[in-house]
């Protein structure tokens, strides 16, 4: 029987190695736990809620709540215009974003999808107040009390048993409405008893009190309400029974059930204030994209877009995203080659020179390599441009005339110009690493078989390159198609990316969605290139300067 | 590789030409960066030469575009900014890079391949990828930092660009330090830990030294990716935080001055300094290391 083998202190020996192992591993994980860390958070984060971005659509159902709800049976692909109730949720959904300034937001939001509907948001959120008044006025003509904020408070203010889940669900509304939290003590909660018998009006004096309370700190008992109230209220009045309702303002409830005021009838008043919300057309556009999530940006991102009968493509003069694309995937790829033209004989010739002549050319590549970007764009500039170098020095040679200077800036030849310098290094770098493991003895010897000096270097010189064009060509090309500065300034319109149509959505249109769908597109294309490379020359031989 | 002396007629004229095609190809690569030194002391606010630079002539020639630069407020704010920037964020990429680069250099790493590759990854997506997520993220976190920390909006600015500039460099220093701790003899630090050092005596007194040289470099890549960099600061950063890069893309594409091609001059001589310096670090290394310098 073998003895156990024992460290030291007399335990066994496999547990103590056990032992030593994991706690090395901890030491490791315990050094690079800060900067993955930081890399998360400050990096992957960010990457993560773009494309989150990309696919998120809370906007509509955040907005138009309870129009989404009415909508949804609605059949957006038959010609029946939606029916009453639906209008009647638009008008209040629309009268609180439009009181919180957010119904202009959602109209540049579905104004992606239809034109129009931006202007036909921000005009009928001003006609809110209008409709409401058919019903306010008659009430206050009714009773001068109804025009006082005191006796709505009254009505509505708990008296002991309190509505919490209606004020928690019109907390969670205006939260969601307005983007900022609405759980801020408030000087209200609506009553048990009067959201049973009229709930309509406790629904939207509710969401009025949370809206004053939480996100312009007043107290909803001293103001009065919106207008929106009273139609709210006449609607209820039309069906409750208030026979045995005997508090706040119970007389003045009874007189104007008699009265049996007006509701607005919101189908036609929508129809009369634009005749857009009398066609099928933003109904259709609202139900399509009232999904949490949304495939629209990523749709728009290769230029179809969500209808109620499927997918529909761009027709095809305004399929620019697609054009342009295909233009970055183009000029990538005569980037890449010009870069391999004009990198192979570099890298042959400093592999084949003596060392040390080797070094001082190879400073001639790594100078470009680590000057500013921008400094290398703008000399291109300066070379590029109509009064600029190349053109004096064409005119002064005699080869062009002065007043037919070559236009070589602001167009695709410009772009891939500059762009083929910038990239030569990442080019001729990984060629040459490559290059210095030929034997030179290996052309010698083809040689002395009897192989021209052409057989000698494309039968057996060239296919030991491979490798090292290939490794040098996926970076090149890696790098080009997610180029933004250059083409920017030497590209004019014809000669840019699609990297700036991402910075144009970002700070000039706005449209953040599609922004964030057409770099995820970008980011997936070149995560695939970097697992090509990975497989061909493995990340870990990445070597700088 | 020289032409041998019964080379043919043909092979003679393949032999120079290709050396002149190699030569127009440096040329391609180094011309760009030469022309931009003269023009920079140009004395009209020209971006080509005058037929008084081309005679020679002492008067076509001025500093005014150099002057222009250290008395102009928007370079010199430009400037101050590049080097508030550039220096904090390449500290904290060295800081926690190194500090990784040492645990990823252990034997028994868990995980390492995808620890690696999220480390790795702000190097592989495309600027204007980061930059797009960085907008949307650093917004958020901007906001926060002002509402509910309480900070003050210029120094949350600084904050934002200083942590996007270092999580960008932080790619080189792990690159660049794993690559020299390759060479490193393990049995230095337990030849230290034997004499009685502890683990923070052998970091600081065996360690440190010999992998200096390429935490320095990956520092200088770390620094120069940060001073370089224009599309994050651009999406991220706010009009205060300007920096040279952002001055310069701002002139290229809107008002063009002369100033920036005495910004450029600056910056080429520069990064002289910083290649010269890496490339004597890499030899020092190698030579600590025992390899043939290369």
């Amino acid at each position: 029987m073998a003895e156990v083998m024992q460290a030291a202190d007399g335990t066994p020996l496999k547990r103590s190695l056990a032992r030593a192992l994991r706690r090395q591993k901890m030491r490791a994980l315990a050094l690079i736990a800060p900067l993955l860390l930081f890399v998360l958070i400050t990096f992957i984060v960010p990457i993560a809620s773009m494309l989150f971005r990309s696919v998120e659509n809370d906007i509509v159902a955040n907005t138009l709540p309870y129009t989404v709800e009415a909508l949804a049976d609605w059949d957006a692909t038959g010609t029946d215009l939606p029916p009453a109730p639906v209008y009647e949720a638009m008008f209040y959904d629309m009268f609180l974003a439009s009181e919180a300034k957010r119904h202009t937001r959602l109209g540049t939001r579905l104004n992606y999808e239809t034109t129009g509907m931006s202007s036909l948001f921000r005009q009928s959120g001003r006609n809110m107040d209008d409709i409401a008044d058919l019903s306010y006025e008659p009430l206050e003509d009714l009773d001068d009390a109804w025009d006082d904020g005191e006796t709505w408070y009254a009505l509505f203010n708990t008296r002991g048993v309190s509505d919490t889940t209606l004020l928690d669900d019109q907390r969670k509304r205006v939260a969601r409405l307005s983007g900022a939290a609405a759980d801020a003590e408030i000087n209200f909660a609506p009553d048990a008893e009067v959201s049973a018998l009229l709930p309509l009006a406790a629904r939207e004096y509710t969401a009025w009190a949370v809206f004053v309370a939480t996100q312009n700190n007043r107290d909803p008992a001293e103001r009065d309400p919106w207008e929106s109230v009273a139609p709210a209220l006449v609607t209820d009045l039309q069906r409750a029974d208030l026979s045995g309702y005997v508090g706040p303002a119970a007389d003045m409830l009874r007189a104007a059930q008699q009265a049996n005021l007006p509701v607005p009838d919101f189908t036609q008043e929508f129809g009369a204030m634009d005749e857009d919300w009398a066609s099928l057309e933003p109904w259709q556009t609202i139900q399509t994209h009232s999904g949490t999530y949304t495939s629209g940006y990523f749709l728009n991102a290769i230029d179809a877009q969500k209808t109620p009968d499927g997918v529909a493509w761009q027709p095809e003069e305004k399929q620019i995203l697609l054009t342009l694309f295909g233009r970055t995937i183009w000029m990538s790829l005569l980037i890449t080659f010009s870069c391999i033209a004009l990198g192979y004989p570099i890298a042959w010739l400093l592999a084949n020179l003596p060392m040390r002549q080797a070094n001082v050319l190879l400073i001639l590549v790594l100078l470009p390599f680590w000057t500013s970007l921008l400094v290398r764009t703008s000399a291109w500039k300066v070379m590029l441009q109509q009064q600029g170098v190349i053109n004096d020095v064409l005119v002064w040679i005699g080869l062009v005339a002065d007043d037919g200077r070559l236009i070589m800036i602001n167009n695709q030849f410009g772009t891939i110009v500059a762009m083929t310098h910038i990239l030569l290094p990442f080019m001729i770098l990984p060629m040459y690493s490559v290059m210095q493991t030929i034997p030179p003895s290996y052309l010698r010897a083809a040689k002395s078989l009897g192989a021209t000096n052409w057989t000698a270097f494309w039968r057996v010189y060239f296919p030991q390159s491979v490798p090292g064009i290939g490794a040098g060509s996926i970076l090149v090309f890696i790098l080009s198609i997610g180029y933004y500065i250059t083409p920017e300034i030497v590209g004019g319109t014809k000669g840019v990316f699609i990297s700036n149509r991402i910075a144009f959505h970002i700070s000039s249109s706005l449209n953040w969605g599609l922004a964030a769908a057409l770099g995820t597109i970008l980011l997936a294309a070149v995560l695939v290139l970097y697992w090509a490379y990975d497989k061909i020359v493995g990340i870990d031989n990445v070597k700088l300067g | 590789m020289g032409l041998p002396p019964y080379a043919t007629l043909g092979q003679r004229i393949w032999y120079y030409s290709f050396r002149v095609i190699c030569g127009l190809i440096f040329f391609f690569l180094v011309a760009p960066i030469v022309v931009v030194m003269p023009l920079s002391f140009n004395a009209q606010d020209f971006f080509t030469f005058t037929p008084e630079m081309l005679r020679l002539d002492p008067e076509g020639y001025s500093l005014k575009h150099y002057r222009d630069f250290f008395t102009n407020p928007q370079w010199q704010l430009a400037l101050k900014n590049s080097l508030i920037i550039a220096p904090l964020a390449t500290i904290i990429s060295v800081t926690l890079g190194t500090l990784a680069a040492i645990g990823l250099s252990q034997s028994h790493v868990p995980f390492k391949g995808a620890i690696m590759a999220i480390l790795i990854s702000p190097m592989i997506v495309p600027l204007i990828i980061s930059a797009t997520g960085m907008f949307f993220f650093y917004a958020q976190l901007g906001n926060w930092m002002e509402g509910t920390l309480g900070l003050d909006k210029g120094f949350v600015g600084y904050v934002k660009v200083i942590l996007a500039h270092a999580v960008l460099g932080i790619p080189f220093v792990i690159i660049t330090v794993t690559a020299t701790l390759v060479g490193f003899d393990r049995s230095l630090t337990r030849a230290a830990a034997n004499m009685g050092a502890g683990p923070v005596t052998t970091f600081f007194r065996v360690q440190m030294p010999l992998i200096l040289p390429g935490v320095i470099s990956g520092g200088l890549f770390a620094f120069i990716t940060s001073f370089d960099e224009v599309v994050v600061v651009l999406f991220v950063g706010s009009a205060s935080q300007k920096t040279l890069p952002w001055q310069m893309f701002i002139g290229l594409r809107e008002q063009i001055s002369p100033t920036i091609l005495a910004v450029a001059t600056i910056l080429v001589v520069i990064s002289i300094a910083l290649l010269t310096t890496v490339e004597l670090l890499r030899r020092r290394s190698e030579r600590l290391r025992g390899m043939s310098p290369g």
